[in-house]
C-alpha cells in the first residue's frame, strides 16, 4: 500500500461521495420540507443520464445536452408532482413508499421500452476528455475532477440559497414547521413546488454527470437510491449540512473499504477465505456504520432543527 | 401533518369483521387442489403454494406493521433467514422438519431480536431505513457464503422429511400442510392481535406515550411483538425453500420486502386477512399480466399508484365502499 | 375472493385450449428479458426465432410454437416460470437460460419433468461433472473454457506477469480458475468485484499500481461495458494489454464502441468466421434485428438447429425419450461454428480462437478471430460424469 494509492482512493471516494451528495441532496430537502418519503428519486437520476444522452444524439454537444436534459428532467418531475406526489403529502410514510415504489417499476420498464434494454453511453466533452499524471503509471481523468467541482460547487449553492436568501428562509421555516408557515399567508403548494422541482434538477445533474463515465441502463437509480437513503438517514433527514458530510462519509468508507477491506482482513486470515468475505464485508459497511450512528443519534447525526 | 391510516377510520370497521370473509378465503384455498385437478395441476399448485407461502411472511409484516405500526422495510431478511436454515442444514444432509423447523424458527427469531434491540429505539422514517440496513446485511451475508452457492444460490435435493418419511414430496399433500399452517398463523395471530398484549401492542402505535404512562414498557412489547412476527417470517422462509427446492440471497432483497409491503396494503392494512388477500391478488395479477406482455410492468407501476390513490383500505377497503353503495342504492 | 375463481378458471380455460393444439411442437424459451442484461435475452430470443423462421416455421418438419418466458434474474421467478413451460404450456423443449444461477435453479424443475433442457449460454463445471444429466444439453460451450483460451494465448505469448478480475459468483470463480488452469507466470493479484459493480476506480488504481504486462476480466454486460471506458480513460490501455472473455463482445461493443478497438477476448465463435452457413446467419440477423449478432444468438440458433435436427432422426416422435436423447447426441445438424461433437457430458466439442474488437466498413463494431488456440477441445470435468 503506498501512500499514492490511498491518495487516489481518497479522491474516488471523494468524487463518489460528491455524487451521493447530488442526489441525497434533492432526497433531503423534500422528505424534511415536506415529510415526503420518495422513492422514485433514484429513477429520476436515470432520467436525467437517459435525457443526457438522448439530447446529445440531437446536439452533439454536451453542454447542450445537459441544459436540455435539465429542463426536460424539471419538466418530468413537476408533472409527477402535480399527477401523483402532490395528493401523497398527507398520507402515511407507508403509502408514499408504495406509490413511489410503482413509480420506479413504471419507468424502469419505459425507458426499456423506449431506449432498448442494452447499456448506453455518452462521451466525456472534448475540453475535459484529457487526465492529469496523479501518481506514474495513473492518468486519473480531468473528467473525474469536474464531477467533485461541480459537486462541491452545487453543495455551495445550496449553502448560500437556503441559509442566505427568502426562499431559503422560507424552505426552513417550512421544514421546521410547514402549517405554521402557511398560516402566515405563505403559498405552502408552491414552496413545495420549487423545492421539488430543485432537487429533481439535483437528481438529474448527477445522472447526466455520471453518463460519460458509467453506463446508462435500466434500472441505475436502484443502487444508488438506497446508498443516497442510508446518506439522508446518517446526515439527518431534512439537514443539507448532514446529507453533505454523511455522503463524503460514505463515499470514502465505501471506497475505501472496497479497496483495503481484502488487504486489512488478510492480515489476520488467510487470503483465500479474505478474498471471498472481504467484499462481503466491503459492501455491509455502510449499512453497519448506519446501525451505529442510529444506535447512539437516533435521529442522524444533524437532524434538521424542529423535527421530534 | 400525515394522516395515519388508523385515524382514516377505515381500520375500525375492518377489524371489527370476523368469521365470513376469512372463512370463505380458507374454504376457497381448500378447493384449489380439486379445481387444479381439470387443468395443469402442478402448475396450479405451485402457484397458489407460493400464494399462501407469501401470505404467511405477510401476516406477520400485517401484525407489526399494520397493528403495531412498525414499518419494517427487512421483513425479507426472516424469510431468507428461515429459507437458509433448510438449505444449510440439507447441505449437510439433515432434512428432517423436527430440526430444521426449530432451527428456521429460533434463527430469525434471534435475528429479530439482535436486530430489534436497535431498531426499536428508532422512530418512522428512521425505522424503516434501519430495517433496511439489517435486510441489506443479510443479504449480502448470505450472497457470501461460497460453500452455501454464494449468490448463485443453493439447489434443495429432499424436501424436508419427518422421522425420515418424504411425507412432502407431493405436491398436493404438501399444499394442505402449507395451508394448515397458514390457518394456524392466522388464528394465532387474531389470537395474539385480540389479547392484552395484542392492546397493548396496538395502542403503543397510536399513543406511546399514554403507554408508558400507564405503566407499560413500550420498547419490550414492540420487541416481543417483533420476534414474534421475525419467527413467523422464517416458518415462511421454511415453506418457500421447500416450496422452491431452492434457496438463494435474492428471497432477501430490498425488493422482496417492498414486495411483502405491497401486498399487505394491497389486501388492507391491519386486517390480517387482507394480507392473504393482497399476497394472492399481488402474485396472481403478476402472473397474469405477465401472460399478456412482456411489457406488463409498464401497467402493473401505475395500477399500484392508482391504488394508493383512491383505493384507501386496500381491496377490502373497495369491497366496503362498494358493498355500502350497494345497501344504498 | 371472485378475483381468486375468476383467475383459477380463466386458467384452466387457457390450459384447456392449449391442449387441444397437441401436433405443435412446443419449445419454451426460458431468458433474463428485464434488467440490464436483458439484451443478452433479447440475443437469445432473436437467435432461436430467427433459425425456425429460416426453417419455415418448423423444426424436423413439425410446426412450431415458441413460448418465451423471463426469468428476470430471480431464481424462485425462474423456478415459477420454468414450471408453467413444463406444467401449463407443456413444452417438449425448454432451451435457455443466459445465467449460470438461473441455469442451477431450473434444473431440477425442468429435468425431473422429463422434459430436455438445452443451454443456448450457461454451462456450470457441475452440470459438466459430477451432476451431468442425460436430459441436458448444451450449445454452448464450459463456463470455464472461454477463459481457458486466454490464459493459454497469455502463457504462449510469454506474458509474465496478469492481474485478473472477475465478478464474486460462481461464474466468475470459474473464469479465474479456468485462466489459472494454462496460465503458469505470475498472478499480480486476484480481484472479486460485487455482481453488478460499476465504478472501477478503485480496481482500476490497485491496477496501475501493480504494473502488470496484462489483465484478464470477466465482467459481462453493464460491468463490461464501464470497465472498458473507464480502462481506456485511465490512460492503461497502452500500458496494460486486454485480455477478456464475455466482456468486449457484440452485446457489450455498441456502448463502448472505439474505447475497446483492440482488445483481445476468447471465444468460440465470432461474425466474421469464414464459412457459408454462419456468414449467412450474420447477414440474416443483422438484417432482421439491426445488430450485430453475439455468442448468445448464434448459440440459441444452434439449439434450434439442434432439435430440427435430432427430430429429423426420430421422424418428429417427442415421447420416446431414450430415442430423443439418442438423436440429440448425434448432433445432426451442421454448426455455424463448423465443428461441432458433443461430450459423454453433453457438452459441446469444439474449437477455440483469440479474437479481437476492430471496428467495420460500416461503422459497427464486432470481434474478429485472431488465432485457434484449442481444436476440438473438450472440458476438463468431462471425467467425473458418470454418462458414458
Amino acid at each position: 500500500m503506498s501512500t499514492g494509492l490511498v491518495v487516489v482512493q481518497i479522491l474516488n471516494g471523494l468524487q463518489f461521495g460528491v455524487l451521493l451528495f447530488l442526489i441525497a441532496a434533492g432526497l433531503t430537502l423534500v422528505f424534511g420540507v415536506m415529510d415526503f418519503i420518495n422513492l422514485a428519486h433514484g429513477v429520476q437520476y436515470m432520467l436525467g443520464a437517459y435525457l443526457a444522452v438522448a439530447f446529445y444524439a440531437l446536439t452533439g454537444n454536451f453542454l447542450v445536452a445537459l441544459v436540455l436534459a435539465l429542463a426536460a428532467a424539471l419538466v418530468f418531475g413537476l408533472l409527477l408532482e402535480f399527477l401523483v406526489f402532490r395528493h401523497l403529502y398527507d398520507r402515511d410514510h407507508l403509502e408514499q413508499v408504495i406509490a413511489t415504489f410503482g413509480i420506479i417499476i413504471f419507468l424502469n420498464q419505459a425507458v426499456k421500452t423506449v431506449w432498448g434494454a442494452a447499456p448506453l453511453t455518452l462521451p466525456i466533452p472534448e475540453i475535459f476528455s484529457g487526465s492529469i499524471v496523479l501518481m506514474p503509471g495513473l492518468l486519473y481523468p480531468v473528467w473525474r475532477l469536474v464531477i467533485i467541482g461541480s459537486g462541491l460547487a452545487v453543495g455551495l449553492l445550496l449553502y448560500i440559497l437556503v441559509g442566505y436568501t427568502r426562499v431559503g428562509m422560507l424552505v426552513r421555516a417550512g421544514a421546521t414547521n410547514a402549517r405554521m408557515v402557511s398560516a402566515l399567508g405563505v403559498d405552502i403548494h408552491r414552496l413545495f413546488m420549487i423545492v421539488f422541482g430543485f432537487g429533481t434538477m439535483l437528481a438529474a445533474f448527477a445522472g447526466a454527470m455520471i453518463a460519460p463515465i458509467l453506463s446508462v441502463e435500466p434500472g441505475m437509480g436502484d443502487t444508488v437510491l438506497i446508498l443516497a437513503f442510508v446518506v439522508i438517514v446518517i446526515g439527518g433527514i431534512g439537514s443539507m449540512r448532514g446529507a453533505f458530510l454523511a455522503a463524503l462519509l460514505i463515499g470514502l468508507v465505501d471506497t475505501l473499504g472496497r479497496s483495503f477491506a481484502i488487504d486489512i482482513l488478510r492480515l489476520v486470515m488467510p487470503p483465500s477465505p479474505a478474498r471471498t468475505v472481504g467484499p462481503a464485508i466491503a459492501s455491509m459497511l455502510i449499512y453497519v456504520l448506519m446501525a451505529l450512528v442510529l444506535y447512539f443519534r437516533p435521529s442522524g447525526l444533524f437532524p434538521a432543527r424542529g423535527r421530534g | 401533518m400525515n394522516q395515519t391510516l388508523a385515524a382514516s377510520g377505515t381500520l375500525a370497521s375492518q377489524s371489527d369483521r370476523v368469521g365470513g370473509l376469512p372463512a370463505a378465503i380458507f374454504l376457497l384455498l381448500a378447493l384449489v387442489p380439486f379445481v387444479a385437478g381439470f387443468g395443469p395441476e402442478s402448475y396450479v399448485l405451485g402457484l397458489f403454494t407460493r400464494v399462501m407461502v407469501f401470505a404467511i411472511a405477510a401476516l406477520a409484516l400485517d401484525f407489526i406493521c399494520g397493528y403495531g405500526g412498525l414499518v419494517s422495510f427487512g421483513h425479507a431478511a426472516f424469510v431468507g433467514i428461515g429459507a437458509y436454515a433448510v438449505g444449510i442444514l440439507g447441505a449437510h444432509g439433515i432434512t428432517d422438519m423436527l430440526v430444521s423447523l426449530p432451527v428456521a424458527l429460533l434463527a430469525s427469531a434471534l435475528f429479530a431480536y439482535l436486530t430489534g434491540n436497535v431498531c426499536l429505539r428508532t422512530k418512522s422514517v428512521y425505522f424503516i431505513m434501519i430495517t433496511l440496513a439489517f435486510g441489506q446485511m443479510a443479504y449480502f451475508i448470505a450472497g457470501s457464503l461460497a460453500p452455501y452457492g454464494g449468490d448463485d444460490g443453493l439447489t434443495i435435493h429432499l424436501r424436508s422429511t419427518l422421522f425420515g418419511f418424504s411425507i412432502l414430496k407431493n405436491d398436493r399433500t404438501f399444499y394442505y400442510f402449507v395451508l394448515l399452517t397458514l390457518l394456524a398463523v392466522y388464528l394465532l395471530f387474531r389470537a395474539v392481535v385480540y389479547s392484552r398484549f395484542g392492546r397493548v401492542f396496538r395502542g403503543a402505535r397510536e399513543n406511546p406515550t399514554r403507554m408508558s404512562a400507564l405503566g407499560f414498557d413500550v420498547f419490550r412489547f414492540q420487541r416481543v411483538g417483533y420476534v414474534i412476527a421475525g419467527a413467523v417470517g422464517g416458518l415462511s422462509g421454511f415453506m418457500l425453500a421447500n416450496a422452491t427446492e431452492f434457496v438463494s440471497p435474492a428471497y432477501m432483497s430490498w425488493q422482496r420486502s417492498g414486495e411483502l409491503i405491497i401486498m399487505i396494503l394491497l389486501g388492507g392494512l391491519g386486517t390480517l386477512h387482507g394480507a392473504i388477500i393482497g399476497a394472492a391478488a399481488y402474485l396472481l395479477i403478476e402472473e397474469a399480466l405477465g401472460g399478456i406482455t412482456e411489457q406488463w410492468k409498464l401497467i402493473f407501476g401505475p395500477l399500484l399508484v392508482l391504488i394508493v390513490l383512491f383505493a384507501r383500505g386496500g381491496l377490502l377497503g373497495l369491497a366496503d365502499k362498494v358493498r355500502g353503495r350497494l345497501s344504498r342504492a | 375472493m371472485y378475483k381468486k375463481l375468476a383467475l383459477v378458471g380463466a386458467m384452466i380455460g387457457l390450459s384447456a385450449t392449449a391442449a387441444g393444439a397437441q401436433e405443435k411442437l412446443k419449445v419454451g424459451l426460458i431468458a433474463t428479458l428485464s434488467g440490464p442484461p436483458a439484451v443478452l435475452g433479447q440475443q437469445l430470443r432473436n437467435g432461436f426465432q430467427l433459425a425456425v423462421k429460416n426453417l419455415g416455421g418448423k423444426l424436423g418438419g413439425r410446426d412450431v410454437e415458441v413460448v418465451v418466458e423471463d426469468d428476470e434474474l430471480k431464481p424462485d421467478v425462474a423456478v415459477n416460470k420454468a414450471k408453467a413451460l413444463v406444467d401449463r404450456s407443456k413444452v417438449d423443449f425448454v432451451v435457455g437460460p443466459i445465467f449460470s444461477n438461473m441455469l442451477i435453479a431450473i434444473m431440477k424443475p425442468v429435468t425431473d419433468a422429463g422434459v430436455i433442457l438445452i443451454s443456448p449460454n450457461a454451462g456450470t463445471s457441475n452440470f459438466a461433472g459430477k451432476e451431468c444429466n442425460p436430459n441436458f444439453f448444451v450449445t454452448s460451450y464450459q463456463n470455464d473454457q472461454n477463459h481457458e483460451v486466454m490464459g493459454k494465448y497469455a502463457q504462449d505469448a510469454g506474458m509474465k506477469k496478469v492481474f485478473l478480475m472477475a465478478p464474486n459468483y460462481q461464474a466468475g470463480k470459474d473464469a479465474i480458475a479456468g485462466f489459472k488452469r494454462y496460465f503458469k507466470g505470475e498472478i499480480a493479484d486476484e480481484v472479486f468485484v460485487p455482481l453488478g459493480q460499476l465504478d472501477y476506480s478503485a480496481e482500476l488504481t490497485k491496477i496501475a499500481a501493480a504494473s502488470p504486462d496484462a489483465i484478464f476480466v470477466f465482467l459481462p454486460g453493464g460491468m463490461g461495458v464501464n470497465f472498458v471506458k473507464q480502462f481506456r480513460q485511465a490512460g492503461l490501455a497502452d500500458k496494460v494489454k486486454f485480455l477478456s472473455a464475455f466482456t468486449v463482445d457484440e452485446s457489450t461493443l455498441p456502448a463502448q464502441k472505439e474505447a475497446a478497438v483492440g482488445f483481445f477476448g476468447g471465444a468460440n465463435w465470432a461474425p466474421n468466421l469464414d464459412n457459408p452457413q454462419n456468414k449467412k446467419f450474420v447477414a440474416d440477423y443483422e438484417k432482421e434485428y439491426n445488430a450485430v449478432p453475439a455468442t448468445y444468438a448464434f448459440q440459441a440458433y444452434d439449439a434450434a438447429l439442434l432439435i430440427d435436427g435430432a427430430l429429423k432422426l426420430t421422424k418428429g416422435n417427442t415421447s420416446d425419450k431414450e430415442a430423443l436423447r439418442a438423436a440429440l447426441m448425434k448432433a445432426n445438424f451442421t454448426s455455424l461454428r463448423g465443428p461441432f461433437k458433443f461430450n459423454t457430458n453433453h457438452y459441446p466439442i469444439q474449437d477455440f480462437y483469440q479474437v479481437k474488437v476492430a471496428q467495420r466498413a460500416d461503422g459497427k463494431f464486432e470481434t474478429q478471430i485472431d488465432k485457434k488456440v484449442f481444436a476440438g477441445y473438450s472440458d476438463p470435468y468431462a471425467k467425473d460424469c458418470p454418462m458414458k
